[in-house]
């Protein structure tokens, strides 16, 4: 599978290179959305969605209200949209009066859903800084990392933006706090597997 | 493995969902799987815990429903290793959201966890509050994350910032509470405190005027400090992206300093020049440097004038217009959009680069460049730039062309300098994309032809010339077929030949083939058929030496498979057999229909207004007094309840229109012959809009609207004994009044019955509903009701929703509103009928709510009418 990350470079469409499973290629695209339960004039990302190209949905972030079937037509009708953009268009889709700004990774497309009169340009420098935290972490992340650690993805994305606002512009201090965090698990385990050894033993 | 991986692990599950082969597959194995987690959920398993929420995390992201793992959720959170809650309140985030009961549960638990000793405890707390807390828990646990602001550690620090903003945005109420913490935090050194204060200092300005105040007189020069700071600090490899150190930061500096500035010169003047600064010296080749010009410029725009740096903001947007990237384009054509308001001429210097962007293979790009361009329109350059949006049109893609053609037409209605250029703006629109046209438009059209009596030979000729190039495009053969059946004439003698026309010939016969044309083809709908087989009546009259021929096309449509056709077809058939002697007053040309009455009920309002009331009947050219016309152009269709009328002849006339005050006495002395005339003319006319008395009676000859709602009420008035004085036109006036049940039909009720006084049933500051009364007579219960929705804001209402309730001795019927979009200081209208079984004891009265959606917000109002008059 591509890695993720050779998307680093800081032109948006990159072809990367193949390696295990498919070509990936990185895009970016921005939507716009309407959405009657959104709460506008905040300025602050409505929604994150990770889609792969076949329209698997990766990671969704919800930071506005949406039930969970109003969540899943927002999936189908972005993925409609979003994956078939071509490539070289621009990165922002008007989409129900909100901007949707997508960027594609590899087999990816990253997208957070934003107002209408915010910083769509602000949005794809988050979304590559994101992948860029990511990267750094899972070390050259691919689209397989995502899927069988997704709960990591969803930590990290817990580490960069709370309701719907950018916390953290320093990749470093995201990496440094995500890994006391795993720290802290990795030592819960190891005592909780010393423990059941013991009565194991015990017994 | 450890203990908590046995059984199916997380990474066993994905895999086999991931080699499933079909989605039936894929949903055997999620089912599975949740049959295994409900049981190990029961067994109330504390080891399985952790792994069942993450498996069911997962079939949550591939669309399962997972509702039972809720409260597994809650034990996690509420256990106390942090592995546990950590997944836990991962879990929570995901699966529930803030309208769901069950997270009030978890209120407690995070009251706990936000004072818990591990800071990393804290943080998820923190980090779950801001991301789904209801206003309830905003309210709850405000203090708790209040205090956190002043943390120790600044990860926490920066989180409960965010936090706050959440809160204060679900209770802006609270915000006051927040304001000294979060000025506190403006003096942070740390970026991710830092950026996260200035959202809070932000976020608390928008919602509450004396934050604003108190971070305008205390803050605004530290915060100018600490933008200048970070412009011209030195490299910072930690925050540095694209040669830019942390753009993040800057952006949301700049946003802050927008709204302090926003209103207040002084403020707006200190800023002035690191606003130049980061104007002038930041990088534009990267998209963070780029983004940060983006914020900089939306600034500039907002706060108080400062010229000099407005220049410099166009001059910035039109570099971003000129840049390669599309993505940079796209925010210019937004931002350009802004700018017109207080630099139309700057601006306008794009033109032609804007012009480029619409025909752009970028949708995104078109639409912005679409709407700046129809910004820019004004009376000096209409003609220049609808020559270039229509020269586009002939080559833009197929799914652009809606978008394209009605905004041509827009501005062409807005700015058209004189009617033959409209004429000829129109018909290029129609001929390109003359399918994409919205029926107001090519009403309009119509209606603008029928006022210009000079260029009645022009447009035919053209119309005529055009059809034979796009006969696929159906409004434009609408149009040319009802100009070919009114000027038919104009079109074979070259009347009113101008100057810059090349003569052309065409016989009585090619005119006819155009029409036959349209008529045959299979893929004209309904509407195109039966406009072709009014003109074919007219031209019957019109080109008597054809008239054989004309009379086969309307014979052969006798088969037709659309019943509304056949019977028309057997209807005009027999005018041109047996009764040509009145033939030719029947099809008389249709009077010019009334501008500005259409345009009124074009934005939506009653269909007849109090003004056309108190005009006389149209006459036309024969003198024959018209009674009021059926109306093609009717975009409103009423329903009213037919009402039984004591004697056919008044019956008739209701339903044919001709009975209102003043000419129902006129037409009602009218000898036979003429009556009958009348009453066919009317079926044929396009007219006018009647007035008030009788627009619910007008026959929408050609609306495909409303078709057959009330089928019983035209056979009641087939059965219905005809008068004699119509006996000579009985066959074709007693089919005419079965082609009723095609319109809305039923009459009005006569004059009789008191009269009741408009009331205004509810007003605020954005609406206004009035009522009128109408009592159907021979049912004193019931009582029509017409609504008149008022906008009295400048912004449209969309959604627009009206709902009423009453006791139950009333009965309440609502009919569909005439449109559910509300224009500004427009209306709309929707009819109501009460049934009042108390009847002469007890009045009405009603509750009502209105819902709709201002700059896409719900809004809702409510009220109750209590001051109907009297005796309902």
């Amino acid at each position: 599978m591509d890695r993720l990350m050779s998307l680093c470079v800081p032109s948006l469409n990159l072809r990367m290179h193949r390696s295990l499973i498919d070509s990936l290629e990185i895009q970016s695209c921005y939507l716009l959305s309407e959405h009657s339960c959104l709460a506008s004039g905040f300025g602050s990302i409505h929604f994150v969605l990770l889609v792969s190209r076949q329209g698997k949905v990766r990671l969704t972030k919800w930071y506005s209200p949406y039930t969970q079937k109003e969540r899943s037509k927002v999936i189908r009708e972005l993925s409609g949209v979003i994956l078939n953009r071509g490539p070289k268009l621009c990165n922002f889709v008007e989409w129900r009066g909100y901007k949707v700004v997508y960027k594609r990774y590899a087999s990816l497309y990253f997208c957070m859903c934003i107002d209408a009169e915010d910083n769509e340009l602000e949005v794809l420098e988050i979304i590559h800084h994101y992948v860029e935290i990511l990267d750094r972490y899972f070390g050259s992340v691919c689209e397989l990392d995502l899927i069988f650690n997704f709960h990591k993805a969803y930590y990290i994305l817990d580490e960069l933006l709370i309701a719907g606002e950018i916390q953290e512009s320093s990749k470093k201090t995201v990496a440094r706090i995500i890994s006391a965090q795993d720290e802290m698990v990795e030592a819960a385990k190891e005592e909780a597997g010393s423990i059941s050894y013991i009565i194991a033993q015990a017994s | 493995m450890n203990s908590i991986f046995s059984g199916t692990r997380l990474r066993d599950m994905i895999r086999s969902i991931r080699a499933c082969k079909t989605a039936a597959e894929e949903r055997g194995v999620v089912r599975k799987e949740c049959a295994d987690i409900r049981a190990s959920i029961n067994e109330n398993d504390p080891h399985d815990r952790h792994r069942n929420l993450a498996k069911l995390m997962f079939i949550h992201m591939l669309g399962y429903p997972t509702h039972f793992g809720q409260m597994e959720c809650l034990k996690l959170i509420a256990s106390p290793g942090f592995p546990e809650k950590r997944i836990g309140y991962l879990g929570l985030m995901l699966l529930l959201d803030e309208r769901q009961e069950v997270l009030m549960l978890v209120t407690n638990s995070l009251k706990q966890d936000l004072n818990h000793t591990n800071q990393y405890v804290v943080g998820l707390a923190l980090c779950a509050l801001g991301n789904i807390c209801s206003a309830e828990m905003a309210r709850d646990l405000a203090p708790e994350v209040e205090r956190l602001i002043q943390f120790r550690d600044p990860n926490i620090r920066k989180k409960a910032a965010l936090c706050s903003t959440r809160i204060v945005r679900k209770v802006p109420d609270l915000a006051e509470n927040f304001i000294n913490a979060a000025s506190s935090l403006l003096k942070e050194k740390h970026h991710g405190v830092l950026i996260t204060g200035v959202q809070l200092c932000y976020e608390l300005c928008t919602i509450n005027d004396e934050a604003l105040e108190y971070f305008r007189k205390k803050c605004t020069e530290g915060l100018i400090k600490t933008l200048r700071d970070i412009t011209n600090s030195a490299y910072q490899p930690e925050y540095d992206v694209a040669g830019i150190t942390d753009p993040f930061l800057h952006i949301r500096l700049l946003k802050l300093l927008r709204v302090l500035g926003h209103g207040d010169a002084d403020a707006s003047d200190l800023m002035t020049d690191i606003l130049a600064q980061v104007a002038t010296k930041t990088e534009s080749n990267k998209n963070a440097g780029n983004a940060v010009l983006y914020e900089c410029v939306e600034t500039i725009m907002a706060i108080e004038d400062t010229s000099s740096l407005r220049v410099l903001a166009i001059n910035i947007l039109g570099r971003f217009l000129s840049n390669r990237d599309n993505n940079i384009r796209y925010v210019a054509l937004n931002m350009l959009m802004k700018a017109i308001a207080f630099d139309d001429q700057a601006v306008q210097r794009h033109r032609v680069t804007i012009l480029e962007c619409v025909k752009d293979p970028d949708a995104s790009i078109r639409k912005r460049a679409l709407e700046l361009v129809s910004l820019l329109v004004n009376e000096n350059n209409v003609k220049q730039l609808t020559k270039e949006l229509i020269d586009y049109l002939e080559i833009s893609d197929e799914d652009f062309k809606e978008d394209l053609s009605a905004k041509i037409c827009s501005i062409v209605e807005k700015f058209s300098p004189e009617k033959i250029w409209y004429i000829d703006q129109m018909l290029k629109v129609l001929s390109e994309a003359g399918k994409f046209v919205k029926d107001d438009v090519w009403h309009a059209l119509i209606v603008v032809i029928s006022n210009a009596s000079e260029l009645h030979g022009y447009t035919v000729r053209a119309l005529y010339k055009a059809v034979l190039t796009y006969s696929e495009q159906e409004t434009l053969v609408r149009v040319a077929i009802w100009c070919i059946g009114e000027y038919g004439d104009l079109l074979v003698n070259n009347v009113g030949m101008l100057g810059i026309e090349d003569p052309i010939t065409v016989t009585e016969s090619d005119a006819v083939d155009v029409v036959e044309d349209a008529i045959t083809r299979h893929n004209s709908d309904m509407t195109t058929k039966a406009m072709a087989l009014v003109a074919l009546l007219k031209l019957s009259s019109r080109f008597p030496s054809i008239s054989e021929r004309i009379k086969d096309i309307i014979v052969k449509q006798k088969g037709s498979l659309l019943l509304e056709m056949q019977q028309r077809a057997i209807e005009f058939n027999s005018i041109v057999d047996r009764h040509k002697n009145i033939r030719s007053s029947l099809v008389e040309r249709m009077p010019v229909l009334d501008e500005a009455t259409f345009n009124v009920r074009r934005a939506g309002s009653l269909p007849a207004s109090v003004s056309t009331m108190a005009k006389p009947s149209v006459s036309i050219p024969n003198g024959v007094a018209a009674a009021p016309l059926v109306d093609l152009l009717d975009l409103g269709s009423d329903d009213i309840m037919a009402a039984p009328s004591s004697s056919g002849a008044d019956f008739l006339q209701d339903l044919l229109g001709v009975d209102l005050g003043s000419s129902s006495a006129q037409s009602g002395a009218t000898p036979g012959p003429k009556a009958g005339a009348d009453l066919l003319m009317d079926i044929l006319s396009i007219g006018t809009p009647s007035p008030a008395q009788n627009n619910t009676s007008s026959i929408d000859l050609l609306s495909t609207a409303g078709i057959n709602n009330n089928p019983s009420n035209a056979l009641d008035t087939l059965s219905s004994p005809a008068p004699p004085h119509i006996a000579t036109t009985a066959s074709a006036g007693g089919m005419f009044d079965l082609l009723d049940g095609l319109s809305p039909s039923p009459s009005k009720e006569a004059t009789n019955g008191p009269a009741y006084p408009p009331i205004v049933a509810y007003e605020s500051s954005t609406l206004k509903i009035e009522f009128t009364f109408s009592k159907p007579s021979g049912n004193p219960q019931e009582t029509n009701v017409q609504a008149t929705f008022i906008n009295l804001s400048p912004n449209t209402f969309t959604d627009f929703i009206f709902q009423a309730a009453v006791p139950k001795f009333l009965q309440l019927h609502l009919d569909p509103a005439s449109s559910n979009t509300l224009p500004a200081s427009g209306n709309i209208t929707q009819n109501l009928r009460v049934t009042n079984s108390q009847h002469g004891k007890k009045s009405l009265v009603m509750r009502m709510r209105i819902g709709y959606k201002l700059n896409g917000k719900d809004v809702l109002e409510e009220g109750q009418i209590n001051n109907f008059p009297r005796g309902l």
